[in-house]
């Protein structure tokens, strides 16, 4: 197995004692996979992705990238996060090659393979803008453009198109099939956006919450990977099972609050 | 997922007591948005010359004991005499030095030593007690220290402006460390950078225009300083040539010095102001 969750268990000490956010997650991903892990708001997502980033480490419990043990943040994980991280002061160029200027890669190469990746996210015009001048899904586009800029093995995104209008949504969801096709990629995609994980990945965890918890794993074959699968019965059947799961969830969510 | 509406209380009803407002365009009253170039122009020209104006009408028409106020035109004369004989070049280029040396000084320590602080709680745990104990011992109560210390020369005067910028400029480089977004440092780390790139290519350039800023500010209370270390002991020094100005009753000369003082303190403003703009363009847009 390639990315590998053994066993994981996070817990947060609070005022209120302990909060236990990850109960025995499991999960077993291989190389070239696109997944997709989703969960109502709340569930634990963000939390699971940090500690395969490595950001933060589980209360028990491990994760393994390639068989080695992930013990803190690298190179080798590209992340794009939740909210936009681009660095304010420089262009987007600059941000594109920051993470292979860190890693040594001379200038001329870094530039070019910078170039490359602007140009796969379709943002070569704006190389020279500060990110404060562009809209919301640009940004997140050099976000990826940034991560994939180092060829990681694997590409963690956190609810990336969350804030995008569902045209922009639409667009970024076909790059990053062509994206996937193209480079061979693992991807482990964090979203609350049914449609987007049936669309996008090969293979679906739903978590369940309050303590995030995997819930069922589904696998995803369409027989189509284009906009037009999405009138597909077949669509509507996966996308149902979720809905369905999310919104049982969703219930026993409401009924530990009150 | 049908709900079958309750009867509930008219729902209009609460209408009654909302108190209606509305928000009438305005020009001068206008916040957090910019105002018409020609207006501005105008309020800041209104800001220095209304006081000059009234200035000189209580002169002319008033009864005022020159002595007391002497006018613009006395003011002037006085400046060209002090000018003519250089006295004041020299007093002005004596000042300038000292804070120059005093000020770069507390600078090129407060700055790492903020940043430092900034960064690593552990730093912070160890020096932000006695700096923010220091910071509320007044600078001018250490003269007679630095005078028993280091006598009348030049150290005790440099001294001053050390202590007084060099514990608030490095609490306050030390705040704007704290702003630093964590997401910004995580992803650092996440395209493969250490901590020590973290430092000096995240967070110190993010932090630059808070820098130049704290500077800004700490350099007006080291121009305050270096006037009172020359008010107590100097031979020369735009503070000595107003304590001088004032035993002999030179209302003009006093008037002369405190103009020349506040507007070398308003172009290093102005210069800071610039700095910032140009070096951090990112900054100043947002603001
Ligand atoms: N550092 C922390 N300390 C204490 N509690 C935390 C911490 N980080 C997260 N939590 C708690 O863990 C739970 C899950 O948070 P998380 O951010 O992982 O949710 P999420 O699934 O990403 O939600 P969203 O979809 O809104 O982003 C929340 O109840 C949150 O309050
Ligand atoms: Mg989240």
């Amino acid at each position: 197995m390639f990315l590998q969750i053994n066993k994981l268990n996070k817990h947060f000490d609070t005022k209120k004692g302990t909060l236990v956010v990850l109960k025995d997650i499991d999960m077993a991903i291989q190389q070239g996979e696109f997944i997709c892990a989703v969960g109502a708001s709340g569930s634990g997502k963000s939390t699971l992705l940090r500690q395969i980033a490595g950001l933060d480490a589980p209360t028990t419990g491990e994760v393994t990238v390639d068989g080695k043990r992930i013990t803190g943040p690298g190179p080798d994980r590209g992340m794009v996060f939740q909210h936009y991280t681009l660095f304010p002061w420089m262009n987007v160029q600059e941000n594109t090659e920051f993470g292979l200027k860190l890693q040594g890669v001379p200038k001329t190469e870094r530039r070019e393979q910078a170039s490359y990746f602007l140009d796969v996210v379709g943002l070569t015009q704006f190389a020279q803008s500060l990110p404060q001048e562009l809209s919301g899904g640009m940004k997140q586009r050099v976000a990826i453009a940034r991560a994939l800029a180092s060829e990681p093995k694997v590409l963690l995104m956190d609810e990336p198109f969350g804030a995008l209008d569902i045209h922009t949504k639409e667009s970024m969801h076909q790059f990053m099939i062509d994206l996937w096709q193209r480079t061979n990629i693992t991807i482990f995609m964090i979203t609350h956006d049914v449609e987007e994980a049936v669309f996008l990945s090969n293979r679906i965890y739903a978590l369940g919450a309050r303590p995030g918890t995997v819930r069922k794993e589904i696998h995803v074959n369409l027989p189509e990977r284009s906009h037009s699968v999405k009138r597909h019965s077949t669509f509507h059947d996966y996308r149902d099972e979720l809905m369905d799961l999310l919104r049982a969830h969703g219930q026993e969510a409401v009924a530990a609050v009150a | 997922m049908t709900q079958t509406s309750e009867p509930r209380s008219n729902p209009r009803s609460i209408q009654a007591l909302i108190k209606p407002k509305t928000i009438r365009p305005t020009v001068f009253w206008r916040l957090a948005e910019d105002i018409p170039k020609p207006l501005y122009t105008a309020l800041t020209v209104t800001s220095i010359g209304l006081p000059l104006l009234l200035w000189w009408a209580i002169t002319t028409f008033g009864t005022i004991d020159p002595k007391f106020l002497p006018s613009p035109a006395k003011v002037m004369e006085a400046f060209g005499r002090l000018w003519s004989t250089r006295e004041l070049l020299k007093d002005t280029v004596a000042s300038l030095w000292r804070v120059g040396v005093g000020f770069l000084l507390a600078s090129l320590c407060s700055i790492p030593v903020g940043v430092l602080m900034g960064s690593f709680p552990s730093i912070r745990a160890l020096l932000e007690p006695l700096f923010g104990l220091m910071r509320y011992m007044p600078a001018p109560a250490f003269i007679p220290l630095l005078i028993l210390y280091l006598g009348i020369g030049e150290e005790p005067k440099i001294t001053l402006i050390f202590i007084g910028v060099f514990f608030f400029n490095s609490l306050m480089v030390m705040d704007t460390v704290k702003f630093v977004p964590k997401d910004l440092i995580e992803a650092t780390y996440m395209l493969g950078g250490n901590r020590w790139e973290a430092l000096t290519q995240v967070i110190l350039p993010h932090v630059l225009p808070g820098i130049i800023d704290a500077c800004r500010i700490n350099l007006a209370a080291a121009w305050q300083l270096v006037i009172v270390s020359e008010l107590i002991a100097a031979n020369e020094g735009l503070g000595r040539r107003i304590s001088v100005a004032g035993r002999f009753l030179r209302t003009d000369e006093i008037f002369v010095g405190l103009i020349v003082i506040g507007v070398i303190g308003l172009s290093f403003d102005l210069l800071f102001q610039y700095l910032l703009r140009v070096s951090c363009k990112w900054a100043s847009q947002k603001r």
